[in-house]
């Protein structure tokens, strides 16, 4: 890719979120006291729109939804676990039920998804968010794979009314996408490699392992499909369907639980409802916590799915 | 406004037609919906709300978040008085034709917010008041509130909020009848002295008797005069159950459902 700059997604966000402001007075910025580098000059310059709730996530959403509905767009940024899970119950009933009949245009900005608190430890990884956030009605998932889509996200989520949730990674990471087509955000999924048997389709930070693990395979005999889903829900399954069709196997990477309804699952359900011949294989974390500590290919190695399980795993399901 | 006596007359009116309701749906949460019938009636009739039914987004209407949903089904009657919406939808409760359900949603002209689920609504309305606020509109921010709903930690989170951020026009209007469903509050978690509670969290705080309609009046009028950069709130002393001898200081009233010649021979007794 042409540009590999690394940059935190939340900081592409955020300062997006500055420039939109400066021009559209009706953009609040709510935290539960998380910051973040580029969160402090928006904090100085819009000290009306700028709001700390406090170590407070259930009135963080609470207090998003009130000014909401008197028609502000608001951002409320929380660590991720805490956001989608302190708050779950203030999330269902103020955002996804209200706005089935309400405009509600509240953000959610989860900081730190999957592992990317690596050492932080259990209560810091976030994995049960793609399952849970992905039941309730009415609220767009985006789960990007890195700060160049992050960032184009913002302007759709001022003009998209509506309640969204954005899973934005904790680390630092390379650029991905490539420019204007590389994301439609009604679409949804970017094909960022064609492959010939076999393809992965992954979200977020596994991207990055998708691309790689994809890379080091191709060869003359053998390419790897590699596709970026970076809106979870709403799906447009026919498009993503009509894109994979022609594959004899997929992988679904995810830095996320397994089995139980995440990006797996939705894929798993495109294929079963078609009758498709395709063979599936999940990568993700298995149903445990981790209470070890380390890197993030260790962690995803305790579930079968560091950067070498997945060339292992490729390898065993395509031709050579 | 109408005179006290006129307030008091509408009061009795609401109570009958509450308990018809009860009586078309008996899954309706009825003593948690006789005790504030007052409140109701004085916010309504006593002139201290503004709103318009004609228009239930017109932008200066104070908004008025029921939190206590299932306990708001006495405001229904009043609803349909005001022309929210036609009084024949009360007989279709709960029915699949109506949008009158046992615990009132957003399609109800008139309710802004879905509260079935306790513990939302005050921050909710921390929200709209800064909203308010900040687009310059000089209108109040009235929350209902049960005092069993104050067991909700998420209350106090936006407690907090209020006092800090200088909410002057969010009144909390707490419902003080002393019960959740499964007894009396005294004997659960002890939530008094409330009035105490809140002046400590920096709110302009009073308590009054919720059944005494010029009192009420009086307490409410005097908050919204208040010129105090403070959150309001207001702990009303009511009786769950008020007017039905059957559910008043009945420990299990909260889930008490009222057989319909019981509800008959009670409308008879009153006028």
């Amino acid at each position: 890719m042409s540009n590999v700059q690394i940059k935190a997604m939340r900081d592409s966000v955020i300062d997006e979120i500055y420039n939109k402001m400066h021009g559209n007075n009706r953009i609040f910025f709510i935290s539960a006291d998380l910051g973040a580098p580029s969160l402090d000059r928006l904090r100085k310059d819009f000290k009306d729109r700028f709001i700390n709730v406090g170590i407070a996530e259930q009135n963080l959403i609470n207090v998003s939804t009130g000014l909401a509905l008197e028609g502000f767009t608001v951002y409320a940024y929380a660590i991720a676990s805490f956001i989608t899970m302190r708050a779950y119950e203030q999330i269902r009933t103020n955002l996804a039920l209200s706005s089935q009949h309400k405009e509600i245009n509240v953000n959610l900005i989860g900081a730190g998804s999957g592992v990317s608190y690596d050492v932080s430890g259990p209560s810091h990884h976030c994995i049960e968010d793609i399952t849970i956030m992905r039941a309730l009605p009415n609220i767009l998932f985006f789960s990007p794979s890195d700060w160049f889509i992050a960032e184009k996200f913002v302007d759709f989520s001022i003009n998209t009314k509506g309640p969204k949730y954005m899973r934005l990674d904790g680390k630092p990471l390379p650029r991905i996408h490539d420019g204007a087509k590389s994301f439609d955000f009604k679409k949804g999924f970017c094909e960022l490699a064609k492959g010939d048997e076999v393809c992965i389709v992954s979200t977020g930070y596994m991207t990055h392992k998708a691309l790689k693990a994809a890379k080091e395979l191709c060869g003359k005999d053998r390419k790897i499909g590699v596709i970026d889903l970076y809106i979870l829900k709403p799906v447009d399954e026919d498009l993503l369907f009509n894109t994979l069709k022609r594959y004899k196997c997929i992988i679904t990477i995810e830095e996320a639980f397994i089995n139980k309804g995440g990006l797996d699952s939705l894929i798993s359900n495109m294929i079963s409802r078609r009758n498709a011949n395709i063979r599936l294989i999940s990568l993700g974390f298995d149903d445990r916590y981790i209470f070890k500590f380390g890197n993030r290919d260790f962690l995803s190695a305790l579930s079968n799915f560091s950067e070498e399980d997945i060339i292992r795993v490729i390898e065993e399901n395509s031709k050579r | 406004m109408k005179s006290f006596k006129a307030l008091k007359e509408k009061a009795q009116w609401v109570r009958r037609e509450t308990l018809k309701l009860h009586k078309y749906a008996p899954g309706t949460r009825l003593a948690s919906s006789l005790s504030d019938i007052e409140i109701f009636v004085v916010l309504y009739y006593g002139g201290i709300l503004r709103y318009n039914p004609k228009n239930v987004k017109w932008d200066k209407r104070d908004r008025f978040i029921i939190s206590k949903g299932h306990g708001a089904i006495s405001l229904y009657p009043i609803l349909a008085d005001l022309k929210f919406f036609s009084k024949s939808e009360l007989g279709k409760i709960g029915s699949k034709n109506s949008f009158l359900g046992i615990i009132p949603d957003t399609l109800i002209p008139g309710f802004e917010t879905i509260n079935g689920s306790l513990g939302h609504g005050l921050g909710v309305a921390c929200g709209i008041a800064l909203a308010l606020k900040l687009k310059g509109i000089d209108r109040n921010v009235f929350v209902l509130s049960g005092d069993g709903e104050l067991n909700e930690g998420a209350v106090w989170e936006a407690v907090m909020f209020a006092s800090f951020h200088k909410l002057s026009n969010l009144i909390l209007i707490v419902d003080n009848n002393k019960m959740s469903m499964l007894g009396y509050q005294k004997e659960i978690l002890g939530m008094e002295p409330l009035k105490e509670k809140f002046k400590a969290f920096h709110w302009k705080s009073e308590e009054v008797d919720g059944h005494n309609i010029a009192q009420l009046h009086k307490a409410l009028n005097n908050l919204m005069k208040d010129d105090s950069d403070q959150p309001k709130v207001l702990v009303v002393n009511t009786c769950k159950g008020k007017g039905v001898p059957g559910l008043e200081n009945n420990p299990i009233c909260h889930v008490k459902t009222l057989e319909a010649d019981e509800i008959d021979n009670i409308l008879k007794g009153c006028k």
